[in-house]
């Protein structure tokens, strides 16, 4: 099973990220959990410094920018 | 282009040339047909008197909306693109391991062009901490980035000549580099919490995202209607207030308060500012209203520049990453600055 991590302290745009992830999961048919990563220090240890930022099973694919559910739905299916 | 390997049953999209085609020349006509129209509705459909209070309010109201959401709209998306090739991850390559006068005059000059989300402030701080960028030079960034904000910049550009949109800016450059010099002098260093320290020299430096120009175009929109529909109620708020100054708020009060004649204006319109919080778009009417009604430039761009600087969410979330004494000497700093720039400005421009 795929793990999705949302990286972001739950602003608005960590939400539409965590809705837009969720929506990719039911696009691409696979079985994932998303998980939301609110703390700081998690976050920092991706290295991510422009949330919200997007992590699938531990690689971080996206940061900065709210990638749309076919973009993620694309990269779960890779 | 991407390939798609699924069918995710997305509609066909139409190129993007024409698209981005047709939707410049739909803004242009919507710009210049705009004023005409406000002026036909408010006084020959609705039937007001010009000169009156109430027709004057009602006239600024109808010309300023449709004005103000037109301009948003074409500096946000054209901004967003630009920004898009100043990402913070560019911003820490370029800065770290400067001296710190460069870095300084670096991180507030590039405090401009990068987007400030309030959200991202503590990442954004840790990150410049662990590439080793001086205190001093990351606070010059934070200082500059709310307050400069491109899209300010571009509306005071449009609505009052180039003069005040760059006077606005070096106004707020100045205060991001001494301000990032002063703090970067106080030896606060301390005051940062001890997890930050910890985490210098480690973890994963990503850079960059790689976009394509397609990429680029879709966020840039997706952005900016996100961001209008979020502004739109600072902005409604921000232009009935002008609206009101400006139909019905007599000169004499605007002057005996906020005017040449009152030594202690500046401070009081920064004290007033300090609790407000806007975007700096949602700020561009209330100083429409002002400057027509006689307020000084300086103490004018003093209440601009503490309503987007100044703001007590903001600090509250560097709580995560700034003990208080080192948050109160950031206030501060600022505070001083705009109050600087404030009788500076009333100085000069007589």
């Amino acid at each position: 099973m795929k793990k999705i991590e949302v990286l972001g302290p739950g602003c608005a745009n960590c939400k539409r990220l965590e809705a837009n992830a969720r929506e990719a999961v039911g696009m691409a048919g696979v079985e994932a959990e998303v998980v939301k990563v609110t703390d700081y220090g998690q976050i920092a240890a991706y290295g991510v410094m422009s949330t919200p930022g997007l992590v699938i099973d531990g690689k971080v694919v996206s940061y900065g920018r709210i990638p749309s559910a076919g973009d993620i739905a694309l990269w779960l299916s890779e | 282009m991407t390939t798609l390997r699924l069918s995710l049953g997305r509609r066909m999209q139409p190129p993007l040339r024409a698209t981005v085609g047709v939707s410049v020349v739909a803004w242009l006509v919507a710009w210049f047909a705009e004023a005409p129209f406000s002026d036909w509705l408010t006084f020959s459909v609705f039937g007001l008197d010009r000169g009156s209070q109430f027709g004057e309010a009602i006239a600024f109201f109808l010309l300023d909306v449709p004005k103000v959401l037109l301009l948003l709209v074409g500096i946000i998306t054209v901004v967003t693109l630009i920004r898009g090739f100043f990402p913070p991850e560019r911003v820490r390559s370029a800065l770290a391991g400067r001296g710190r006068m460069t870095g300084t005059v670096g991180a507030a000059s590039f405090g401009i062009v990068t987007p400030f989300c309030s959200c991202s402030a503590v990442p954004l701080f840790i990150g410049f901490v662990e590439a080793g960028i001086p205190l001093g030079v990351t606070f010059a960034f934070l200082i500059s980035s709310p307050m400069v904000n491109e899209v300010a910049l571009v509306l005071l550009w449009g609505l009052f000549g180039p003069g005040i949109a760059l006077v606005y800016m070096a106004a707020g450059l100045t205060v991001s580099i001494i301000g990032g010099l002063v703090i970067g002098r106080l030896g606060m260093e301390r005051y940062v919490e001890d997890y930050v320290w910890a985490l210098q020299g480690k973890g994963p430096t990503l850079d960059a995202v790689q976009l394509t120009w397609e990429d680029r175009i879709r966020d840039a929109w997706s952005y900016t209607r996100d961001l209008v529909r979020r502004i739109t109620p600072y902005l409604l708020v921000g232009i009935g207030i002008g609206a009101l100054i400006h139909g019905y708020a007599p000169t004499d009060l605007v002057a005996a308060i906020g005017g040449r004649s009152n030594p202690l204006a500046v401070p009081i319109v920064v004290l007033i500012a300090i609790p407000l919080y806007s975007n700096a778009a949602g700020t561009i009417p209330i100083v429409q209203a002002l400057l027509g009604k006689g307020m000084p430039l300086g103490t004018t761009l003093a209440f601009m520049m503490a309503i987007t600087a100044i703001s007590l969410p903001e600090f509250i979330i560097l709580r995560r990453v700034i003990r208080w004494p080192l948050i109160a000497a950031f206030a501060a700093t600022v505070t001083i600055g705009i109050l600087f720039i404030g009788y500076l400005f009333n100085f000069l421009i007589v």
